[in-house]
């Protein structure tokens, strides 16, 4: 094992993994993640807290991963390359480690100018890439990026990755997933999908490197509410792709908070047929509570005992 | 080349609000071939600034001038003398040719009447593009001669992040994603197992983390 966590436990033992986001406040309220968490509780396998997610300030990721793991919520931390360098990263890797976290999924960031201070300056020390390889160094070979040893108590983290099978060029994201698993990511999460064919399509060149058999991939899912949702993140937000049909159908759905849950179980049947997939993760952004609902009509509930 | 926006003109009769007679620097070298800091563009300044502070009612005097580059000594010491006379120096060259100013005018302040903006070149007529941010450790070797230190927002070294879309950065609907540029580059000249190399977290020092840099070319030292 390569941290003690559930999610890792769950995936090796070949269980069809459950993972939930979970966003932290704009302010320092412990209870707002209390809330959210009971959302969670015994119902994912782990929660990923986000990292100033979409460039916005909110409670730090490690804290409020601490304060879910309180509440008996296995936390993921997300850490993003936009806001620190390699001193910053390395000593908050330790600290997340300290607390008790388990889980440290790596990405590059959304640019700051999305964000509420777009004037800032980015850091960009390390990108998501050299940021896998440095955790996966201070946990195997117990060394800082420098080479310096780190003596005892190497953080003993799970390391993840994002991938984007919508983001272009379309070819080279099979080659960078690969890339990212040789740099050191044991699961993978990824973009919302709401193209399932080419989600497929990607799958298919996933399953023919043979990349499945050398990291747990997990699919990504958001619940919608509204046709309006799935409109406006066609139209601003890159690197998601969103058929047509599917607006439609939440268009003329009579309840369409129904239709979205009803969306999003059929596509965690599809997946769990798929070749490759080891598990989903759900971002109901803004619709934490409707997390135990799809997991109990998707029969995945109660989470196996691991 | 190096490429230089001219200030706004309010922002600049504002910081020679005091003076009653200045010098205007221009530059031979490269703001003249981006058009913000020749011959031309003094003359077109200087006359804006003589109107705006004539109606004003305080007027202005300006001694125009614009050596072969602001950027060496040699070049700016032939207009010493003209200068005695000025209370200050406006210049629009480059940031370089400012400070080469201020070096050698101690007493005499230098005002900056640009924004420097980046190292390019003139992707059309009249329109400039950067291409290198002076990183001191040049990569293009392996990114088939494109700049992802200068032209990817987020300076990556490892490919493109998810936001990559048809051809375009997440952060400006204008821009190339350089990733894509790179990608497409290298699948022509049949070298995309260079993207397959995870690259190392780059050293920064060689760039403008470690302060000022030095060039020293050792054969010609005197
Ligand atoms: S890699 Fe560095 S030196 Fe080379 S073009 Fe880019 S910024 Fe300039
Ligand atoms: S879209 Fe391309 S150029 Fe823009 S930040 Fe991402 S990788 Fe860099």
């Amino acid at each position: 094992m390569k941290s003690a966590g559930r999610l890792e436990k769950v995936l090796t033992a070949g269980q069809f993994a459950v993972t939930a986001e979970l966003g932290p406040p704009q302010n320092a309220n412990p209870e707002a993640i209390k809330k959210k968490s009971q959302h969670c509780l015994g119902n994912v396998d782990g929660a990923n807290i986000t990292d100033n997610q979409t460039a916005i300030v909110r409670m730090s990721s490690i804290a409020a991963g601490a304060i879910a793991l309180s509440c008996g919520v296995e936390p993921i931390i997300q850490m993003v390359c936009r806001d620190r360098n390699r001193l910053a990263m390395q000593s908050d890797i330790l600290g997340a480690a300290a607390l008790g976290i388990q889980n440290l999924l790596c990405l590059s960031g959304d640019h700051q100018t999305f964000g509420n201070h777009p004037d800032a300056k980015n850091v960009y020390d390390v990108d998501s890439m050299q940021l896998i390889a440095m955790v996966k160094k201070m946990r195997d070979d117990k060394q800082f990026l420098c080479g310096d040893e780190i003596k005892e108590h190497e953080p003993k983290l799970f390391i993840g990755a994002v991938a984007n099978p919508f983001a272009d060029p379309f070819e080279f994201r099979v080659m960078r997933l690969a890339k990212k698993i040789n740099a050191g990511a044991d699961f993978i999460q990824t973009q919302c999908i709401f193209d399932m064919k080419k989600f497929a399509e990607w799958m298919k060149m996933v399953v023919a490197e043979g990349l499945h058999k050398k990291v747990y991939i997990l699919a990504g899912l958001t619940p919608v509410r509204s046709h309006k949702a799935l409109k406006y993140m066609k139209n601003n937000v890159a690197g998601m792709s969103i058929p047509d049909e599917l607006i439609a159908r939440m268009e003329s759905a009579e309840d369409p908070k129904e239709e979205g849950v009803k969306i999003c179980v059929e596509m965690i049947e599809q997946i769990k047929g798929m070749e490759g997939v080891s598990g989903i993760h759900l971002m109901p952004i803004g619709w934490e509570s409707i997390t135990p609902v799809i997991l109990e009509r998707a029969g995945l509930l109660p989470r196996p005992k691991v | 080349m190096i490429v230089a926006d001219r200030k706004p003109l309010e922002e600049i009769l504002d910081s020679i609000k005091d003076y009653k007679k200045i010098m205007l620097m221009g530059c031979g070298g490269c703001v003249t071939i981006c058009f913000s800091g020749g011959v031309k563009a003094v003359e077109l300044l200087a006359s804006q600034i003589k109107i705006a502070r004539k109606k004003q009612g305080k007027p202005i005097e300006i001694i125009e001038c614009t050596p072969e580059r602001q950027c060496e000594f040699e070049f700016i010491d032939a207009f010493k003398k003209d200068l005695e006379s000025a209370e200050a120096v406006l210049s629009i060259a480059c940031g370089v040719g400012v400070q080469t100013m201020s070096e050698r005018h101690e007493d005499t302040i230098t005002i900056p009447g640009q924004n420097t903006k980046f190292m390019g070149y003139p992707v059309e007529h009249a329109l400039w593009e950067e291409r290198c941010a002076g990183c001191g450790n040049c990569v293009l070797e392996w990114t088939g001669g494109i700049c992802p230190i200068a032209r990817c927002a987020k300076k990556l070294l490892n490919g493109p992040c998810g936001g990559s879309s048809n051809g375009v950065c997440e952060v400006d609907k204008d821009t190339d994603c350089v990733w894509q540029l790179i990608y497409d580059r290298l699948k022509k000249l049949n070298k995309l197992e260079n993207l397959m190399v995870v690259r190392q977290p780059k050293d920064w020092r060689t760039s403008t983390d470690a302060g000022q840099r030095r060039v020293k070319f050792e054969e010609a030292m005197l």
